[in-house]
């Protein structure tokens, strides 16, 4: 009884916190709104340590809160699964959301919504807990859509700059495409199992896997494979696979904080967690792992490609948080659930460790985003320039950091995975980690090191950017420095959390993967048909210890290619900047291509919201004003103006017209009469 | 409590209100009148609460019955009942008139004696259609509830009201004379009963039902209104003042759809069966062809307008998949809509009320002035295109899910809503509240006051509550449901 109640405190103690916060934000001072969300996400971290222990020590927990609603045979209750995934995620969350918070008192400190910032961070936080600890689909659609609902408020956070609301109203329906397949896995896992309940789906599952349904014309798909890939297609959405990643990108127009928390470490990793949950079902269609699979594997290459030619220091690390959403999908597709769960946990710190550092560095830049401004900020800033480094390092896999641990054991699983796609996967995970090694240390060169670049006029610089990201719309938050002053390091509020994170960015790796991987951690919380996709058994074959394998990849193709991009990056950036300038020239096509994003917004703007539109019009315009109320019932109103004119004319209102024809027609029946007799 | 007559209360508390209020006369007695209204709406809520706290969830059938002679030498009566799919509608229909008269209190102030009369007078009227077991009284009561809402649009409207309140008139009246036919047919084949109930009985073949069944549909179809008999509801609703449209939409279409509920379904099951396909494709086309068109519109009304159209679609789509799931489905929808649906035309008439425009052209940045009036409309837009934890969730989750079971397309073309209901909402929001402050109208705006802030949080604790705690709304309909549902798998062939 003690720990359920703990278990609601989780996520009720940040969503108090932000109704404090957010209902009397124009009432209360900022210390309140501050202290009273620090307040909550600590103790639901604080909370989430004690439960995590419990479990660790065998205590899951099962069970209904209240229930929702009932209807027919169904029930749809809200409740808590509490197992080792849950508690991972959970510590995840709410450690990642305590750094925001609190470097969030520095970042968002000059600005006017302070307290509404902090409400819809607390906010999340609730959201993201109710998804993760969810223990049925109803409940995990509940957090799925409010994340996304405030992922839209902080997009659009400052609401008055045109691409933020854009760029929020983008996000906001893309993720409704994917919530479009999600909801019809919902309904196709309902109405076979009869049951939202996770724990009774999983058990029925299995009976499941040879039922076939017709969906289209004569062919028969395998149920699982139609269900898990609506399902999949939700987490496309949420999790920016490619096609549904164009929101991502983006979603760069919110402030800095909610770019590591939700744009990096948590929100758009809830497609992996779903997956991972939902993995007794996704191993009863080796279909679905395929598609699953192949989907990554394009996401972690491409977006890393769009990675090299970004300017603006956000987008870079936003490329890169695709790029890596793409390999924890491919871990997913290679039935290496548990691998995917490991890179996601990594990933939340280093990544939302490289966000904050970004955001220190903006700080330090007086709000400009564009790298090639900068250069030489190590002096300057030189706590954002070493955990910024710990962040890069770990990204790009320096073996015994975090961040190698979980992506070598990526790469190893996809090569052990002989289900259809994996050949074209490896290729794609084992090249992404040269483009990744390249990006990221273009980034940290042309950041930290080499000629100081700011305090210019670098006007010129502000023209080409994407489609929506021209900065020098919004009035008070890119400035830039002006000519001759320094960047200077931020306040402890600021670094403290960079700190706090790049000691997990650092250690997690080597501390984790031999429990959560090999270990019997994620029993019962994943299922692996071990049979059909076994990579993960072969895996394990492999693994001699967190050390051995750390020395062992020093003579591995990963690490040569994670070198090679950072040589290379060194060359281009520090050494001779003009080779890449006439790489760009000499191979202007394929620049064009990227920097246009391979057109995919260009063609979702003109195909998709055109199309919509012209359909609109033409369905208003043509069927309802026209069709509809033009020929029928205005056409209908005309015909009876039109009989009642005709017989108007023998209503002239003369008595003797009225005689005459009463006359006329007495003579007609009696005409009639007599002829009848 | 259920010796009193409750359901002769609901309805003839409101009336008598009324027309205590038009005896207060010219506008020189104005605050008189809005404050007998107020108080006269306030006690016609108060005495339907017990309908609620008083129902017996398990019993099936009819409940708080009143049952007198009219006029009997046809056999005509006076019969009241309601079951769990009608009494929550009491309740809305009761909850709507407070926050309309609220609504009206600083914006009316020509003839409001009349105006907050004609307002209670309609609302008791539609508590009569509600509560009606009687096939006449409910005819009588369901075409006498035109006559407030036809002079509501006629008197109070906008500039092309004549227009609208003919269009309105004739649409309806139109449908409702075959629907008269069908009664007589009724009253015949009954051996000269009214009792709807009754009806509900009586073998008929097939071919009759259909012909029956058609009338129906004509009747009810424009009362939703399905497509294509549609294209009333938004003339109506851009010309109608704000309470007009809150009043139209949470309440007045509710009525047709309550229609195949009493009627449709029970009274011609098999034809109902036969022709559910139809039914089904008109509901799909309203959620996917409105959806488009709703997109499009510059009107803010007029986006509201159609995307009632399309939450009706899930409602009649509900309703024709012939399982629990979907009919409960659709008559949260119908509960939920009452909610979202008023609030939107609220919140919509707050902005029109300060800049006398409801062109999404005219604003732009009104967050920069009435930042509590975004944040609630913000609730209600997201509300409005089914964000969970909102009421609106609830039905179109329950009717998508119940869809995928009766057929995986249907569904597939149902939850495209949840994509153009999002995109609608937003991009409207997006246009009028979010950006810079567009012009000096939007500069000048003043946020909105207690009043208003009251209306909007009571919509919203109904939204809120019926999203985050359906199973109190559903609890009461299970009994009544599943028999509707048993009764309509048999046939009345013979």
């Amino acid at each position: 009884m003690e720990m359920q109640k703990l278990y609601l405190l989780v996520p009720l103690a940040p969503l108090f916190g932000a109704m404090i916060a957010g209902l009397f934000c124009r009432v209360i001072p900022r210390w309140v709104a501050h202290t009273a969300t620090i307040a909550g996400v600590a103790v639901a971290f604080i909370a989430s340590v004690i439960i995590f222990k419990d479990v660790l020590a065998g205590h899951t927990y099962n069970g209904p809160v209240y229930t929702w609603l009932t209807s027919g045979d169904y029930t749809f209750e809200v409740g808590f699964l509490i197992d080792t995934l849950t508690t991972t995620m959970m510590l995840v969350v709410t450690f990642v959301s305590l750094m925001v918070h609190i470097y969030t008192i520095g970042y968002m400190h000059d600005d006017p919504g302070y307290n509404r910032f902090f409400s819809y961070i607390s906010l999340f936080t609730f959201s993201m807990l109710m998804l993760v600890m969810s223990n049925n689909f109803m409940q995990l659609f509940f957090g799925w859509e409010a994340v996304g609902l405030v992922s839209y408020l902080l997009i659009g956070f400052w609401y008055t700059r045109p691409t933020a609301i854009f760029a929020n109203m983008k996000a906001f329906l893309v993720n409704r495409v994917g919530d479009f397949g999600f909801i019809l896995g919902i309904g196709l896992v309902l109405t076979y199992t009869g049951s939202l309940d996770y724990a009774t789906v999983f058990k029925k599952a299995p009976d499941l896997a040879s039922i076939s349904i017709n969906i289209w014309g004569t062919a028969e798909w395998s149920l699982m494979t139609v269900t898990c890939i609506c399902l999949f297609i939700g987490a496309m959405g949420k999790s920016a696979q490619v096609p549904l990643h164009v929101w991502l990108p983006d979603s760069m127009e919110g402030p800095t904080p909610i770019s590591a928390l939700i744009h990096a470490a948590t929100m758009v990793t809830a497609g992996i967690f779903m997956v991972s949950r939902m993995s007794p079902l996704f191993e009863l269609s080796t279909t679905a792992l395929s598609v699953v699979l192949v989907i990554g594997a394009i996401t972690a290459l491409f977006m890393g490609f769009l990675g090299i030619i970004q300017n603006d220091i956000k987008r870079v690390v936003a490329y890169s948080t695709l790029s890596q959403l793409g390999y924890m999908t491919v871990a997913l597709g290679a039935s290496a659930y548990s691998v995917a769960i490991f890179h996601l946990m990594t990933h939340a710190f280093f990544k939302a460790l490289l966000f904050l550092g970004a955001g220190s560095v903006i700080i330090g830049m007086h709000h400009d985003q564009d790298i090639r401004n900068m250069g030489g900020l190590r002096k300057y800033m030189p706590i954002t320039w070493i955990t910024s480094l710990v962040g890069s390092l770990a990204l790009i896999g320096t073996p015994f950091l975090s961040g190698f641990y979980s992506k070598d054991s990526i790469i190893e699983a996809v090569q052990l995975s002989h289900i259809p796609g994996a050949g074209f996967a490896y290729f794609a995970v084992l090249a992404g980690v040269f483009v990744t090694a390249f990006y990221s240390f273009r980034m940290y060169f042309l950041v930290f090191h080499g000629e100081e670049r700011f305090g210019k006029d670098h006007d010129e610089h502000h023209d080409h950017h994407g489609d929506h990201d021209d900065e020098e719309v919004s009035v008070d938050h890119h400035h830039g420095l002006a000519p001759g002053q320094k960047p200077h390091e931020t306040p402890w509020v600021v670094w403290l959390p960079l700190v706090l994170l790049a000691i997990p960015s650092v250690a997690i790796g080597y501390i984790a993967i031999e429990p959560m991987l090999y270990g019997d951690y994620f029993k019962g919380a994943i299922h692996i048909d071990h049979h059909a996709h076994g990579s993960m058994e072969h895996l394990a074959e492999h693994f001699h210890g967190a050390a051995a394998m750390g020395v062992h990849a020093l003579t591995t193709l990963p690490f040569f290619l994670a070198f090679a991009g950072v040589a290379l990056s060194w060359f281009f950036y520090m050494k001779r900047p003009d080779i890449p300038a006439a790489i760009q020239k000499k191979v202007m096509p394929i620049y064009t291509l990227l920097e246009n994003k391979y057109y995919f917004d260009k063609f979702n703007e003109a195909v998709f919201a055109g199309g919509a539109r012209l359909l609109g019009k033409g369905l208003w315009k043509g069927g309802d004003v026209a069709v509809i109320d033009g020929v029928i019932v205005n056409g209908s109103a005309k015909l009876v103006g039109m009989i009642s004119s005709i017989t108007r004319l023998f209503q002239t209102g003369y008595v003797y017209h009225y005689a005459f024809t009463m006359i006329i027609g007495l003579f007609v029946l009696m005409t009639l009469w007599i002829n009848r007799a | 409590m259920s010796n009193y007559p409750l359901l002769s209360l609901s309805i003839w508390v409101p009336i008598f209100a009324g027309f205590l209020v038009l005896a207060t006369g010219s506008d020189r007695n104005a605050p008189l009148a809005r404050m007998l209204a107020l108080v006269g709406a306030i006690l016609a809520f108060v005495v339907t609460i017990p309908l609620w706290t008083g129902f017996d969830n398990a019993k099936v059938g009819m409940q708080f019955v009143e049952l007198g002679s009219w006029i009997p030498r046809f056999n005509i009566n006076y019969h009241l009942g309601v079951d769990g799919i009608s009494m929550l509608f009491v309740l809305l229909n009761a909850f709507i008139t407070v926050i309309v008269v609220l609504a009206g209190w600083q914006v009316i102030e020509q003839k409001v004696a009349q105006y907050n009369a004609a307002f209670l007078i309609m609302s008791g009227l539609m508590n009569g259609i509600f509560c009606s077991l009687d096939g006449i009284l409910f005819y009588v009561f369901f075409e006498a509830s035109l006559i407030p809402m036809y002079l509501i649009i006629g008197v109070w409207g906008g500039p092309n009201r004549v227009y609208a309140a003919f269009k309105f008139f004739l649409y309806t009246l139109f449908g409702s004379l075959l629907f008269l036919v069908a009664l007589m047919y009724l009253f015949v084949q009954s051996n000269g009963s009214f009792e709807i109930l009754e009806w509900h009985k009586l073998p008929i073949a097939l071919g009759a039902q259909i012909w029956l069944f058609l009338a129906f549909l004509i009747a009810f179809a424009v009362k939703v209104p399905m497509w294509p008999v549609h294209t009333w509801l938004p003339d109506a609703h851009v010309e109608a003042p704000t309470g007009g449209s809150i009043v139209l939409a949470a309440i007045a279409l509710k009525l047709g759809a309550y229609g195949f509920i009493r009627f449709s379904l029970p009274i011609a099951p098999d034809a109902s069966h036969e022709l559910a396909w139809f039914v089904i494709a008109l509901s799909l086309i309203a959620v996917v062809y409105i959806g488009f068109v709703a997109l499009v519109q510059a009107d803010m009304k007029k986006l509201v307008a159609y995307s009632s159209i399309a939450h009706m679609g899930f409602v009649t789509l509900g309703f024709f998949m012939f399982s629990a799931m979907g009919v409960e489905g659709a008559l949260v929808q119908m509960l939920s809509h009452g909610f979202i649906s008023g609030a939107m035309f609220f919140c919509i008439g707050v902005m029109y009320d300060r800049v006398h425009s409801r062109q999404i052209a005219d604003y732009g940045g009104v967050v920069n002035t009435m930042p509590k009036f975004a944040a609630l409309f913000m609730l209600f837009a997201m509300a409005n295109s089914g964000l969970p934890a909102t009421s609106g969730f609830v039905g179109e989750f329950m009717v998508i899910l119940g869809a995928v079971k009766f057929n995986f397309w249907i569904a597939f073309a149902a939850a495209s809503s949840m994509i153009m209901g999002a995109a609608y909402n937003l991009w409207m929001y997006k246009r009028v509240v979010f950006g810079d402050v567009a012009n000096h109208h939007v500069a000048e705006l003043e946020d909105i006051n207690k009043r208003e802030f009251l209306i909007l949080a009571l919509l919203a604790a109904g939204t809120l509550w019926m999203g985050l705690y359906p199973q109190p709304f559903t609890e009461v309909m299970h009994a009544s449901v599943n028999d509707l549902l048993r009764h309509v798998a048999i046939s009345k062939i013979q």
